[in-house]
């Protein structure tokens, strides 16, 4: 029989911190899109996208940190897709949105076969090491819980606070936030909308496909169809739990990290059945949707700008 | 400028414009709403594009593509909607676009706050600079404004209907901020429609009408009359004949009633009047002093927190609009496109709405029965001569007043018991707002009880058979407009007290 | 309209004038659906680089689906039958959009529907088919309206987002039916599936030897009755005057709260209905995966199709001639399945922005009017 404290334990809280990252990096995403006035659903599909190109550059150039920048630049690509979309032909956020999400889905099933004659799981690749902070790992508990992970993870934590910095500590940040709330207001103070929100929407595919990488290469090193399974709808929901402010929203991700990291424990010791579990992370989402919201006021105005 | 064109769908805002302004004048750009004052001074500050014609600038040939450009070239624009970002402070939204920075990166908040006071010294300007804008008043809102424009270093400052959100105090106030600009140097355009207010603050006045200048004039050189004529080229009614009523009896009655805006901040403090049958009520106030929100608590779509609504003496304070409406209440709203009209809708499916679900547009409650909906609006349309091509055009196809029309064929057509008319003539050229002035006196006169809110003092006065004042959020005053004055209600308007 | 007899008249002339006011419609709508016809040939071209850039030719590919979908009469029932699902999902989108709302976890419904239906169509033996039929249906209408009620009431209430609650409901119900076909309810053997429903609740087949069911005349119903509701009825009156513009709708007097709920509630439904239309008349019982995600598809057509119940219909032939010929193109020419969801998404894209479509025009010199 199970006993509790195979389930809480220290390996469990690190393992909060893993789940937590490639939410925080698609919430991360999401504000700055969100900041700027457009709805990013899309986040799904970059995360995949993202993962995937990891795998496939790791694949074949044998070297993971490549398929980590592939990633970025692929999630990029994506986000100026979603931008030149929303932005300069004023299309439905939420239609571009989804269709980056069935296109990523379709597209890297697709590819996997190509490459690698299976559309389920691609061949195991060299995935990123994991380090592990002199100093740090050696505090007890704690260091257990936050000394020995993936680069990818830490530099979660510190676009975290740089996202904090720029947004709301820079004249960047400033206008951004003005751009969102009052596009109007930002272009007669001299400032350019478009260039402004391309940036954004931008940044935001960056992240997106960051946190892809993340999953595949950083916990998985491989690449698995649809692996991303939700989490950059998740994503959306730790956005808007944290209120649209960094901080925020990776406490948020932390959250649901746990709920995911919880949900595989109890899978791995069998004591329910697989497909209950997997429940266990969307329910949350809907449960923290429904409980916050009246409160849950959008930093911006998402409507496309246009100028006579 | 010279002959600037700029033509809209349906509408050339301005045809062949020729436009000079001399440095260092205070010169004034009259005419009535519609007349291409802002689409002209848009294109001046980059935000619109002319379709023809040239611009110069000290001589010198120049092209604004946008904004940046303007502002680079010396023009600052202060719009009749201001261009603030309610979220951050006083100073970040002056310094918004030339941010002051250390390092390169950081935002310098300190510096931004020294700079910004300078300016606010030297043009006497005085502003709490670490207040978020959401939380000021509109006159310091304005202020701040205008602080922006020059912070870029405008030259030229261009003012959209800078007085239409002020009191009277606040006009003057206004007046003397830009004597003391003129004394820097620097050249000011003043839009507006306000005869009075131009005249009295001008070196030079140019009309505009219909999109085409029809003169320009020294102030010095002309007069009310003359400036009225240019205006509007013809005689416009100001008073309606009106019978005196008989048995009237209380339509509205509103008591004691309290309710707060949506930042929960209280809008209506105590608020207590009564409409009659055969009367129109008109409220004036300065808009920002709670008609708004009097209006949606009117309507069913605010609630209130303390007091009563009686309807016919039903008791409404908890109904919803649906109820309101059968029980004989109608509303001409004050932004028909977001509460007045379904601009997707076509004209026949925006004139039943409110009664759609009701004999004899519905069958069972269910089932819309086209052909009696198809014959009322063929009756409307001609009734209201409202000009449409056939009744299943989509209303946003339509102009603002022929738009303005379909609402009020709607309201008026209902029979209603009570309609609450808020702002009825905005944004509608001169016919256009005759027709619905006498379109409610007609319905005052068949017994209707008529609720008048307007920002236009002169509408009031010329609708209204009782006048009441409103001030942040209270009824100060209710006044017979045979004996009161213009002067009174400005300065019960700005919270003064008459004898 | 009082009695009986005029009401039968008034049906008769209906029926009659039924093909006149189809084709009516139709040339009405065909020339306002050229940019979704543009979008598609697009999406086709973008979809031919990338079969040639990873090796496969785009005339193999398309000629194999042509063929594969309408080649023969097979082939052409086969069509249809992948269509049926679709038209059930896009219309289920079709309703809530027209409320301003987005109903992406039409998958979900569906399945949830599916199971429900086979469930009622295991456990009840005995009953006629005139009876256990409409019942099964019936319960999966329910169970997919029920899926809809939840984020209906979430975000009624309480004003969340639709978007992100449809999508994670829809993953719930997609590892809640799992489960149930895996444990409790799984039939002996190997496979995830359950016992086949009892023939009393089979649905005829209209077209053996292909799969086509009478699902299908359901789903052509379904089509009529959305655009009759949308445009006859108070209910589809306040539907779209909420979607349009819910502060005029409220001083209207009609309840945004009440058209929210009735509107994602049946969208639920008629994703549902969808559901255990495939269930009775295509497989007999439920099977894990069977839904190659229909729901999306019926998110492509919605667009596709111009959001009216005309272009929906044709579009759904569309991409159920994708899918069925999708399979002929797999099997013969062995290229992968996926590039039909990579020609979907792409037509989504091309979709998404109406102004894209005349931008590239304009680039490829060719200027169209009232675009």
């Amino acid at each position: 029989m199970a006993e509790l404290v195979d389930v809480i334990n220290v390996g469990l809280f690190a393992a909060t911190l893993r789940m937590a990252t490639p939410i925080a990096y698609g919430s991360l995403g999401g504000i700055f899109s969100e900041r700027v006035g457009v709805v990013n659903i899309g986040l799904e599909g970059m995360m995949l996208t993202g993962a995937f190109t990891g795998v496939a550059v790791s694949f074949f150039s044998g070297s993971p940190w490549l398929g980590v920048v592939a990633a970025v630049l692929i999630g990029g690509l994506l986000g100026l897709l979603h931008g030149v979309i929303t932005v300069k032909f004023a299309g439905d956020q939420v239609v571009s949105g989804t269709g980056i999400n069935i296109f990523a889905l379709g597209f890297t099933a697709y590819m996997s076969q190509v490459f690698w004659g299976s559309r389920g799981a691609s061949e195991s690749v060299q995935g990123l090491p994991v380090i592990s902070i002199p100093l740090l790992k050696d505090i007890p508990i704690i260091g257990d819980i936050i000394g020995t992970h993936t680069p990818l993870v830490y530099l979660m934590i510190i676009i975290t606070v740089i996202s904090y910095i720029v947004l709301f500590k820079t004249p960047l940040g400033l206008r951004i936030r003005a751009v969102g709330e009052r596009p109007d207001a930002a272009d007669t103070a001299g400032i350019n909308v478009f260039k402004t929100k391309y940036l954004c929407i931008v940044i935001s595919g960056m992240l997106a496909g960051l946190g892809g990488a993340f999953l595949s290469l950083g916990h998985l090193s491989l690449f698995a169809w649809g692996m991303t399974g939700g989490r950059g709808f998740i994503a959306l929901a730790a956005m808007i739990l944290g209120k649209w402010m960094p901080f925020g929203a990776f406490g948020a991700s932390v959250m649901f990290g746990f709920a995911d990291a919880l949900q595989m424990r109890l899978q791995a010791l069998g004591l329910l059945p697989p497909q209950i579990i997997l429940t266990i992370p969307y329910l949350l989402t809907v449960a923290v949707l429904a409980g916050i919201v009246g409160k849950a006021i959008p930093p911006s105005n998402y409507k496309p700008y246009v100028k006579e | 400028m010279r002959s600037i064109t700029k033509a809209f769908p349906g509408v050339v805002a301005n045809d062949k414009i020729d436009f000079v302004v001399e440095k260092g004048e205070i010169h004034g750009l009259l005419g009535e709403n519609g007349a291409g004052k802002t689409v002209l001074m848009n294109i001046l500050y980059g935000l619109y594009k002319p379709d023809a014609g040239k611009i110069f600038i000290n001589g010198k040939e120049v092209s604004i593509e946008d904004s940046r450009i303007a502002i680079k070239m010396g023009i600052g624009m202060v719009h009749q909607h201001f261009m603030v970002v309610p979220s951050l402070t006083v100073a970040e939204n002056i310094v918004l676009g030339r941010e002051p920075t250390k390092n390169r990166i950081l935002l310098d908040t300190d510096k931004a706050l020294r700079d910004v006071k300078d300016f606010c010294d030297l043009y006497k300007l005085e502003v709490d600079l670490k207040a978020p804008m959401h939380s000021l008043p509109v006159g310091v809102q304005q202020r701040v404004e205008i602080l922006k424009a020059l912070y870029r270093g405008a030259d030229i400052l261009i003012l959209d209907e800078p007085t239409s959100v002020l009191t009277p105090q606040e006009v003057q106030e206004l007046f003397k901020a830009i004597q003391a600009l003129k004394q820097q140097g620097k050249t000011v355009i003043f839009i507006s429609h306000k005869l009075r207010e131009v005249l009295a603050v001008c070196d030079r006045i140019t009309v505009l009408r219909r999109g085409r200048v029809v003169g320009t004039v020294k102030v010095e050189e002309t007069d009310l009359g003359e400036l009225a004529k240019l205006m509007v080229g013809r005689e416009v009614h100001f008073r309606f004949d009106k019978e005196r009523p008989e048995n009237q009896k209380v339509v509205l009655r509103v008591e004691n009633v309290e309710a707060v805006d949506d930042r929960g901040l209280p809008a209506l403090k105590d608020i207590s009047f009564d409409v009659r049958s055969c009367e129109i009520l008109g409220i004036a106030g300065v808009e920002g002093n709670g008609q708004t929100e009097l209006v949606e608590a009117l309507a069913g779509l605010r609630k209130i927190i303390a007091g009563k609504i009686l309807l016919d003496d039903i008791d409404v304070t908890k109904a919803s609009p649906g109820k309101r409406i059968q029980l004989g209440a109608s509303i001409v709203p004050e932004d028909r496109h977001k509460r007045g009209l379904i601009l997707g809708f076509s004209v026949m499916e925006n004139l039943i709405l409110g009664s759609h679900d009701k004999p004899p547009f519905a069958t069972n409650f269910v089932r819309i029965n086209i052909e009696e909906a198809s014959s009322y609006a063929k009756r409307l349309i001609e009734e209201f001569s409202i000009k449409t091509p056939n009744k299943d055009t989509l209303a946003q196809h339509l102009s603002g007043g022929t738009q303005q029309r379909v609402v009020l064929a709607r309201e008026f057509s209902r029979n209603p018991k009570l309609i609450i008319a808020s702002q009825p003539t905005r944004g509608l050229d001169v016919g256009a707002t005759e027709y619905v002035r006498g379109k409610l006196v007609e319905v005052r006169n068949h017994g209707c009880a008529v609720l008048l809110i307007s920002a236009d003092l002169d509408e009031i006065w010329a609708l209204s058979d009782r006048i009441a004042v409103i001030y942040e959020g209270r009824i100060v005053a209710v006044k017979d407009p045979e004996k009161t004055s213009e002067s009174e209600l400005g300065l019960l308007m700005a919270g003064g007290k008459s004898d | 309209m009082a009695n009986l007899t005029d009401r039968w008249k008034a049906l008769i002339r209906t029926t009659r004038r039924l093909p006149q006011r189809l084709s009516a419609e139709l040339r009405v709508a065909l020339p306002k659906m050229l940019p979704q016809v543009i979008a598609i040939l697009l999406a086709f071209l973008v979809g031919a680089v990338v079969l040639v850039v990873t090796g496969y030719s785009p005339l193999d590919a398309y000629g194999a689906m042509l063929s594969g979908a309408f080649g023969d009469t097979f082939g052409i029932g086969q069509t249809f039958t992948q269509a049926t699902p679709i038209i059930f999902t896009a219309l289920a989108f079709l309703f809530a959009y027209k409320c301003g709302l987005f109903n992406i976890g039409a998958e979900g419904q569906f399945l949830f529907g599916a199971f429900v239906a086979a469930l009622v169509g295991i456990s009840f033996s005995g009953l006629p088919s005139f009876v256990h039929v409409p019942l099964a249906l019936l319960a999966g209408a329910l169970a997919g309206g029920l899926w809809g009620l939840i984020p209906a009431v979430l975000k009624a209430r309480l004003g969340a987002h639709e978007v992100i609650t449809t999508m994670m409901l829809s993953y719930v119900a997609l590892y809640v039916t799992s489960y149930m076909v895996n444990y409790p309810f799984k039939a002996p053997g190997w496979v995830a599936w359950t016992v086949p429903i009892a023939p009393s609740a089979e649905l005829p087949r209209i077209l053996p030897p292909t799969q086509l069911s009478a699902s299908i005349l359901i789903a052509f119903l379904l089509a009529g009755l959305t655009y009759y509701t949308l445009c006859r009825t108070t209910i589809g009156y306040e539907v779209r005057a909420i979607g349009l513009s819910p502060s005029v709708a409220e001083i209207g007097g009609i309840s945004i709260r009440k058209g929210i709920i009735l509107a994602l509630t049946i969208s639920g439904a008629m994703a549902g209905l969808g559901g255990a239309g495939e269930v009775l008349g295509v497989h007999y019982r439920f099977i894990e995966g069977f839904s190659p995600g229909y729901g999306w598809d019926g998110l492509a057509v919605a667009l596709v199709g111009g959001l009216n119940p005309v272009g929906i219909l044709l579009a759904s032939v569309l991409f159920g001639a994708l899918r069925s010929g999708g399979m002929t193109m797999t099997r013969t020419m062995h290229i992968p399945l996926d590039i039909v969801s990579i020609l979907q998404a792409l037509v989504i894209l091309f979709v998404a922005a109406p102004k894209l479509i005349k931008y590239l025009l304009k680039k490829g010199g060719v200027k169209w009017r009232n675009l």
